[in-house]
């Protein structure tokens, strides 16, 4: 397998996380470059480099860019202050990236966000940050401390947000709103292409490996980029494993890996010899895959979505022959059931329902009708709510149900 | 008894303030504030905190109550934050929770900690404990008394 390291390339230097080390090995060296671009030149680079946002959803980070207003524009907002929102709450399970950027190479990410910041013209930048996150906000936070004695914060901000344990905070919308000091509910989405709005003011929000994934094409130009990946899924991914591998963690690797390569290269296989029996591919709220699909997956988002899954964080969770599937979405579902933000009624109702429905089952005291009961409730979460958080734990059942199918009929 | 915030704590404020283009985004930096001052949220730090930034102490409690790591009450004992989502699930945090019981700690059973290839897990204060054993709680509870 081919090594590619974009984002993690000082990972492992001891001390990597300090402004000396950062610098020694090149460290803040892209904002010289960044200089012979105008804002616009920098924001082109990027649609070139087919760069996608890596926080779950993968959209094109070009096109959010574009929304925000430059100094010519007409809109009537343009003498608003633009700002730009950098989400590191990382709650989705199964995922544990960012906090390997923000504590062992943060001043990579603080050189992301002052040339995102140029690019959209912001002079301030906030990381909203997980709370259970501190032991690494204050090796951030240190960083940020750094770099402002050095100078490099002169003309652009930076503040850390801490959160408070929510999970829907990480939603870009709810993420605002919590900013905002309020409850974490996500936004109806507008219905026309816009920017998100923090206090009135245009704000563009990306997860933190987006932006620690700038200055590498700023530096080496979109096609050093493409020069990795796939076509469409273009550059590296830091994807993350863990559940019954010998060697759970986070490696960063091209996209279009082959899916089982990446978990026995770097994962060195199941653990204690078992066979596999399932793996979610991309954070607990994509669609579980059978042994059979692991097989044929690739790592690219076109892929995982032609098998009716999604590459989602990339955080895989590896599941053994001895893993009994019903305990698995059980577990899940008292998850989303906890983690529901309540304001729509089908996500608030229909978490805790199945939650009940499959600890039911789970006990031996379901039916036949309870799992049929299961899919029709999931039915009606999909596609009636203000976020995609309850469609997602819908097709999160239909996936487990279709394809355990059998495990489930033990079960009643 | 009325909540005052500490002179530390007003400075911070003030600077706050001018980092944001409304007082009203320091709802969550104040409450963590008041929360680190006084061991947890009293409802007159709220009336305290609703003043300094022109939020109505209702929708203030509201916040509160929304995220899972502030609290209404004083906390006494140790509060053992165990992960039980599904990597740590897979990774014998049933067993972690089992040895826990009856040992005078609080337990409270937390969502994904983010720290799932090093499961199971547990937070206590703002500390990670990773890849856990029965073993290795007992020195880390025994290290924490
Ligand atoms: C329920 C839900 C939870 C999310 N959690 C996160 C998260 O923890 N971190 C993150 O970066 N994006 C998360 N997202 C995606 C964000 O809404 C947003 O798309 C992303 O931060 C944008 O950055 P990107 O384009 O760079 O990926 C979540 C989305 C949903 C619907
Ligand atoms: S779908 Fe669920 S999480 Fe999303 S806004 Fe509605 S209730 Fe909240
Ligand atoms: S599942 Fe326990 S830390 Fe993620």
């Amino acid at each position: 397998m081919r090594e590619c390291k974009i984002v993690s390339r000082k990972f492992d230097i001891p001390g990597s996380h300090t402004l000396e080390v950062s610098k020694a090995h090149g460290g803040y060296r892209t904002l010289a470059k960044m200089d012979e671009y105008s804002p616009l030149e920098i924001i082109e680079i990027i649609r070139e480099s087919k760069l996608r946002g890596k926080g779950g959803g993968g959209s094109p980070a070009s096109a959010k860019w574009t929304l925000m207003p430059q100094e010519n524009d007409k809109n009537g907002k343009s003498d608003k202050p633009s700002f730009l929102a950098v989400n590191c709450d990382e709650s989705e399970p199964g995922t544990f990236k960012d906090r390997q950027i923000i504590s062992k190479d943060p001043h990579l990410l603080i050189e992301g966000i002052l040339i995102t910041c140029y690019a959209i013209k912001a002079k301030h930048a906030y990381i909203y940050i997980r709370g259970e996150y501190k032991q690494f906000q204050d090796i951030l936070q240190f960083a940020i401390d750094e770099a402002y004695e050095d100078g490099l914060l002169d003309h652009c901000d930076i503040t850390v947000h801490r959160g408070a344990g929510a999970y829907i905070c990480g939603e870009k919308s709810a993420l605002l709103e919590s900013m905002e000091g309020k409850r974490g509910h996500p936004r109806l989405k507008p219905k026309h292409k816009e920017p998100e709005w923090f206090f009135d003011n245009p704000i563009l929000v990306n997860n933190v490996e987006t932006i620690a994934s700038v200055p590498f094409i700023i530096q080496n130009g979109a096609d050093a980029y493409k020069a990795y990946g796939t076509e469409h899924s273009p550059g590296t991914l830091l994807f993350a494993m863990s559940g019954h591998v010998n060697n759970p963690g986070v490696y960063e690797a091209e996209y279009g890996t082959s899916m089982m390569a990446y978990i026995n290269h770097f994962g060195g296989g199941i653990r204690n010899a078992k066979k596999l029996k399932a793996v979610i591919p991309g954070g607990a709220s994509t669609d579980v895959l059978t042994a059979q699909e692991a097989e044929c997956a690739t790592l690219d988002y076109e892929t995982l979505r032609s098998m009716k899954s999604a590459l989602g964080t990339g955080g895989m969770i590896v599941m053994d022959e001895d893993t009994c599937m019903v305990t698995v979405l059980k577990n899940l579902l008292e998850f989303y059931h906890e983690e529901s933000c309540g304001q729509c009624t089908p996500c608030r109702e229909g978490t805790g329902w199945t939650d009940k429905l499959v600890g039911k089952i789970l006990d031996k005291r379901g039916t036949k009708e309870d799992i049929e009961k299961l899919l029709e409730i999931a039915d009606t979460m999909n596609g009636k709510t203000i976020c995609v958080f309850a469609p997602a734990v819908a097709t999160v059942i239909k996936s487990f149900v279709s394809k355990f199918r059998d495990e489930f009929e033990v079960a009643v | 008894m009325s909540f005052v915030f500490s002179k530390e704590n007003l400075l911070r404020i003030e600077t706050l303030k001018k980092r944001y283009p409304s007082p009203k985004a320091l709802c969550l930096p104040c409450l963590w504030m008041a929360q680190h001052q006084e061991g947890y949220i009293s409802i007159d730090a709220i009336d305290t905190i609703s003043e300094e930034i022109g939020i109505a102490p209702m929708e203030i409690y509201g916040v509160v109550t929304f995220y899972t790591m502030f609290h209404l009450e004083p906390q006494d004992k140790l509060n053992v934050q165990v992960c039980k989502t599904l990597s740590c699930k897979l990774c014998g945090s049933d067993e972690i929770l089992k040895h826990l019981e009856g040992k005078d700690v609080k337990i409270s059973h937390v969502e994904c900690l983010g720290s799932c290839g090093t499961a199971p897990v547990m937070q206590i204060d703002d500390v990670y404990y990773e890849e856990l054993n029965p073993e290795k709680v007992d020195e880390i509870l025994k290290s924490l008394r």
